[in-house]
């Protein structure tokens, strides 16, 4: 497991994913290509599944594009803890089954090389040695994150039985 | 103790009465997507592979990003969605050509005050103009909406912004907004509603309330939102709208802070790059030439921002240096500048016009700016690499600054060649 940690405050969407891709590329494979290209042109070779994504205030603000958040999850990124995060991306990374962790303590108490583990339903991040704690969702919103995300939580209700099509 | 607009209106919404911190679940009155209505259409299609959307009457679609359709992607995806707003009966569809998302839903008579509006675009927000609760939300959030009509909010602290004073010569909405995110930061407003109160706000007009609810967002609000006042109700007369659910906080509703701004003290100022809350006065700025000056987005593209450019450059010539583009926001504001002269003059300067949509705003077409390029831009957004290379910078500012650089060829105070 690998820590990507960006010591930056307000990284928007832009950053993570170039606005002049948006009406180019949507799917997990396109997305990956240029995934943190203007933030960090590594990532997208270095990263894992199950790694951790960690950065300061208000992450994800700016436009309502959701391919970083789509492309985080298809490459497996197990959660992105933050000090804050922008409104609309927060909704995004539910709405893809993301688990995004506002744990400014967290953040502050990460130094390099520390490991971290996040345990979702005790709402527990653990940093190095030492554990924080941060607020459980409400039951309307986990249960979507349960579901993976907001298409497959309404496929369960709506869509027809099975996954046929 | 007195409720803020946006409890009300999620109150009435959701049938209850609710506090802030509170989760509700709501049907939006209006949903709104734009060229990425095509990715939509294929998240919809795995939820109901043939079925139908639940509300079509409730949904709004423009085509105005890529317009008209720049690679074999963008007409395919435009072709998509034509296809679908034929075949699911969707009447408010608005094909390129007719403006902006933000600007056409307003022209089409859509934001009704005090209804609920989500948009598949961050700068939804700009319909608390009309008095609307507006949010943006993403593609996903959008399909799933196309099949419930519903969806959940969290009920909002709220944020007052106390107006009072006029603004002075050459001084206007955008440096307003500009200055107040400056001060709250990007992340100021952060999930919170902002309400514009004060005995200025009356004296705003539309055109100058959009710009500034438009980018509420970019200090992180959820919404933004002006009073119903007579402004609002002339549009809701001449748009021949409904009006009767407007709304508006109580004189004892609780805020969670309170700003005050008097706007005969705002000056000219620019967000330099990489950030919106990277906010100087132009005056203290340093001698900064310019390669692209881009006059017009949901944010500063309307008929009085073509004017007020037009105005300033008659007669006069964009310095050689520069390149001007300028987008009307939709067609009606095109035709309205047309009639009024205000392209023409434009056009005599020197500047060149695209069609009405978002044109080079967000990087895709139409004036990408290559390495080592500036563009000083009407925009709502200078993030790196938004308008093409990483490597060039946008400066965010008024009409009028842009039109006093264009005529200088550095980012010049409009005060300066009034
Ligand atoms: S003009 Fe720019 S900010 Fe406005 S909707 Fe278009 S791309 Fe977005």
């Amino acid at each position: 497991m690998s820590v990507f940690y960006y010591h930056q405050d307000d990284i928007n969407t832009d950053l993570l994913f170039p606005g002049k891709y948006t009406y180019q590329c949507s799917s997990g494979p396109e997305i990956k290509e240029h995934l943190f290209e203007d933030l960090d042109p590594t990532f997208k070779e270095k990263v894992q599944p199950g790694d951790v994504v960690m950065a300061g205030e208000n992450f994800g603000c700016g436009s309502s594009r959701e391919q970083p958040v789509v492309g985080l999850k298809y490459l497996g990124v197990k959660a992105v803890i933050a000090c804050s995060f922008a409104r609309i991306f927060y909704r995004s990374a539910i709405n893809q089954g993301l688990l995004l962790i506002a744990c400014p303590e967290a953040v502050a108490a990460y130094a390099e090389g520390d490991e971290v583990d996040v345990n979702p339903t005790e709402g527990k991040v653990k940093v190095g040695d030492r554990t924080f704690e941060f607020p459980p969702l409400p039951d309307e919103i986990m249960e979507i994150l349960e579901d993976g995300g907001l298409l497959s939580h309404l496929r369960k209700t709506y869509g027809r039985t099975g996954s046929e099509e | 103790m007195g409720k803020t607009f946006a409890q009300k209106v999620l109150e009435r919404a959701a049938g209850r009465l609710v506090k802030p911190g509170e989760i509700v679940f709501a049907e939006p009155d209006l949903i709104m997507s734009h060229d990425n209505t095509a990715a939509i259409i294929d998240k919809f299609r795995t939820i109901l592979p043939e079925g139908n959307v639940r509300y079509p009457e409730r949904l709004a679609v423009v085509l105005d990003h890529v317009v008209p359709a720049a690679t074999c992607k963008n007409a395919a995806d435009h072709a998509k969605i034509r296809e679908f707003v034929e075949e699911q009966g969707i009447e408010n569809f608005y094909d390129a050509g007719t403006g902006i998302c933000h600007q056409v839903v307003p022209e089409m008579g859509l934001t009704l005050p005090g209804t609920i509006i989500v948009g598949s675009d961050s700068h939804t927000c700009t319909y608390g103009a009309f008095n609307c609760f507006a949010a943006g939300i993403d593609r996903t959030e959008t399909a799933g909406l196309w099949v419930t009509g519903r969806t959940w909010f969290v009920v909002p602290e709220t944020i007052s912004i106390e107006l009072s004073g006029f603004f002075g010569e050459r001084v206007s909405a955008k440096d307003l907004i500009l200055t107040i995110i400056g001060d709250l930061g990007a992340a100021g407003a952060n999930y919170k509603a902002v309400e514009f109160h004060g005995h200025s706000v009356s004296t705003l007009r539309l055109f100058e309330r959009m710009t500034i609810a438009n980018m509420g967002v970019e200090m992180g609000a959820k919404l933004t939102v002006f009073p119903p006042d007579r402004n609002v109700m002339g549009y809701v007369r001449d748009r021949g709208v409904d009006s009767k659910r407007s709304a508006w906080s109580d004189s004892d509703a609780e805020f969670y802070t309170v700003h005050e701004y008097d706007l005969s003290r705002i000056v000219p100022v620019v967000a330099r790059p990489h950030s919106v809350d990277n906010v100087v006065p132009v005056e203290e700025l340093e001698p900064t030439r310019i390669d692209q000056i881009f006059l017009g987005t949901c944010t500063n593209g309307r008929l009085e921002d073509l004017g007020t450019a037009a105005e300033m450059l008659e007669g006069g010539r964009i310095d050689p240096s520069v390149r001007m583009v300028v987008a009307p926001a939709s067609r009606e504001v095109y035709l309205a500048a047309l009639k009024q002269g205000a392209l023409q003059i434009l056009l005599e300067a020197g500047a060149m016009v695209l069609p009405p949509g978002c044109g080079p705003c967000l990087g895709a077409h139409q004036g990408v700016l290559a390495p080592g390029e500036r563009c000083l831009s009407t925009a709502n957004r200078n993030f790196r690499g938004r308008m093409g290379e990483p490597e060039s910078e946008i400066f965010l500012a008024s009409p009028e600054t842009a039109a006093a650089s264009a005529l200088t060829g550095y980012i010049t105070d409009p005060r300066e060649v009034m």
